[in-house]
């Protein structure tokens, strides 16, 4: 059975029902890498939320979402508190603003470990400072007790995939988790996903605009445009044999390599106009 | 200097605190009896600042005076406090009919003139200093209601509330624990113009002998003692007057200080 499939999901907003999913479909067994890659607007971000059940209320769900079989579409918000932070964890995208400036991180990955175990809140601290050394951060005693504010962009980063990683969930969702990381911290943290993913033997569902690391982390990979899957399948065929022209430009946008010096660098318009449909 | 304004605003607050403390244990005369013998004396000693039209010392009265105005702006502002910002962020958090209903309701609230509340609750229970303090707390609850409602929003709308829901907190764990941390530095600042707000209140409420009623003297009712020997005694006015002024000027350059100070913008710097 499958951990979560999705199914004819298509999520519109607002009063004039504005569109953002259309029909996606996907399913994500025990321990397997998806990547969701697209451009802004595809609707990346938004199907990850409706997994979680965490759109705002102006959103409109329709299709299916099952986790180990069962609908977490219309399913009561406390039932799904209990999924969320638990069994799937999420990596969010801006290191800035994904942590509270006002609580110590170690608090932070306490309480979300707080929330789903019967554990006193003095006996978190030393599984805290462990799970912080995990994610490859050095002194994690001082970074327990440290702001926000007081780390870097890296150091929080790791910090919040402690906070998904904490409760040895079944499937972390991450949101363009290297996006705002600049290229050599991007490289170590996506090493540390991998690891501590294969660690806990979890699955993945990894949200990105940049084909070069999600091939980095993920075995299958699923190209959204306008709302719509125009692609799927492993990652090595759809970078060696891409059917759809957006796909194309993306894959010639990812392999600089193949340029030869002096010429114009590629841009996912040569293969594809963007907006003008097919 | 640059917090020049803030630190001007808390030494006037810490005269005041020090002024209402002293009187707790210590005032040169009795702030109450009257000595028809002394009246109207000008300052000088022992009486530095004269006495009024009872002969009672201006310094002890004034004294005493800032006693009753904490005591006044702490209730008030406290009573608002705990009654608007749980509203306010319960309109922020909740969002549609419950916000609209919340905000509409301290819109009445805050179109409903504060002095003709004060009439009323003295007409039914008799002007007294709890009467003036419930009057000034009802009618800065909207002002509460609307800070914490701005604040709530802007956190609601970060992406930490977002991880800490996908976290599995609830509404109230998100409120608890995020929210009010997060709007506590406005709270505060709201608070520190409440007081200034509070003061000139209770000032102007027994002035009109709608607040504490004599004996106990308030700068308000020395105000009021003092109208009738305006042109006899200026001086006395004066005292009062100055006092009302300087620890309003106090907490409001405190609040904007504070403002300044607790910037989010310019924490990340510190």
């Amino acid at each position: 059975m499958s951990l979560l499939e999705v199914e004819g999901l298509c999520v519109d907003f607002g009063r004039r029902r504005v569109p953002a999913v259309r029909g996606v479909s996907f399913s994500l067994s025990e321990g397997e890498r998806l990547g969701i890659i697209g451009e802004s607007g595809s609707g990346k971000t938004v199907t990850a939320l409706a997994v979680m059940g965490l759109l705002p209320e102006t959103a409109r769900v329709r299709g299916s979402i099952r986790w180990r079989g069962g609908e977490l579409l219309g399913r009561a918000e406390k039932e799904l508190a209990t999924l969320r932070g638990n069994a799937v964890g999420m990596v969010f995208q801006e290191p800035m603003t994904a942590l509270d400036p006002t609580m110590k991180v170690g608090r932070q990955v306490a309480e979300v470990m707080l929330l789903h175990r019967e554990t006193a809140g003095a006996a978190a601290r030393p599984q805290v400072i462990a799970m912080l050394g995990d994610v490859g951060l050095t002194d994690p005693e001082r970074i327990a007790d440290a702001y926000p504010h007081q780390l870097s962009g890296g150091q929080r980063q790791r910090v919040i995939i402690a906070m998904a990683l904490v409760n040895g969930p079944d499937l972390v969702i991450c949101d363009e988790p290297t996006t705002a990381l600049d290229v050599t911290v991007q490289a170590t943290v996506l090493e540390l996903l991998d690891r501590v993913l294969t660690a806990e033997r979890a699955a993945c569902l990894f949200i990105s605009h940049d084909l070069a690391v999600v091939s980095q982390v993920c075995s299958q990979v699923l190209v959204m445009l306008d709302g719509e899957v125009v692609e799927a399948g492993p990652t090595s065929k759809l970078f060696t044999s891409p059917t759809h022209p957006y796909t194309r430009g993306l894959v010639a946008t990812a392999r600089l390599d193949l340029v030869n010096p002096g010429e114009r660098l590629p841009t996912v318009e040569d293969y594809y106009a963007l907006g003008a449909g097919q | 200097m640059k917090r020049f304004g803030l630190v001007t605003g808390i030494c006037l607050v810490g005269l005041v605190i020090l002024g209402a403390a002293v009187s707790l244990v210590w005032t040169p005369f009795d702030p109450i009896r009257v000595v028809p013998g002394q009246r109207l004396q000008p300052p000088g000693w022992p009486h530095l600042l004269g006495t009024d039209g009872f002969g009672i010392d201006t310094f002890s009265r004034l004294l005493v005076g800032a006693r009753m105005c904490l005591v006044v702006g702490i209730i008030s502002v406290s009573l608002a406090a705990v009654v608007g910002v749980p509203l306010g962020m319960l309109a922020g958090q909740a969002g549609g009919w419950v916000s609209e209903a919340v905000m509409r309701l301290a819109d009445v609230v805050y179109a409903f003139p504060a002095l003709l509340l004060a009439i009323l609750l003295a007409a039914g229970f008799g002007a007294s200093t709890v009467t003036a303090m419930v009057a000034i707390g009802v009618a800065t609850m909207p002002a509460f209601a609307r800070v914490a409602r701005a604040g709530t929003l802007q956190v609601m709308a970060s992406e930490f509330v977002v991880a800490a829901r996908s976290s599995g907190t609830s509404p109230w764990g998100v409120a608890g624990r995020h929210v009010l941390p997060n709007i506590a530095p406005l709270i505060g600042v709201q608070a520190s113009v409440g007081f200034a707000m509070a003061i000139l209140a209770e000032a102007a409420l027994s002035y009109l002998g709608l607040g504490t009623p004599r004996p106990t003297p308030t700068w308000g009712t020395m105000l009021r003692d003092a109208q009738q020997f305006l042109f006899v005694d200026p001086l006395q006015a004066l005292w009062p007057g100055l006092a009302i002024a300087l620890a309003v000027l106090g907490f409001n350059l405190l609040g904007d200080g504070l403002r300044d100070y607790l910037d989010p913008r310019l924490r990340e710097v510190s």
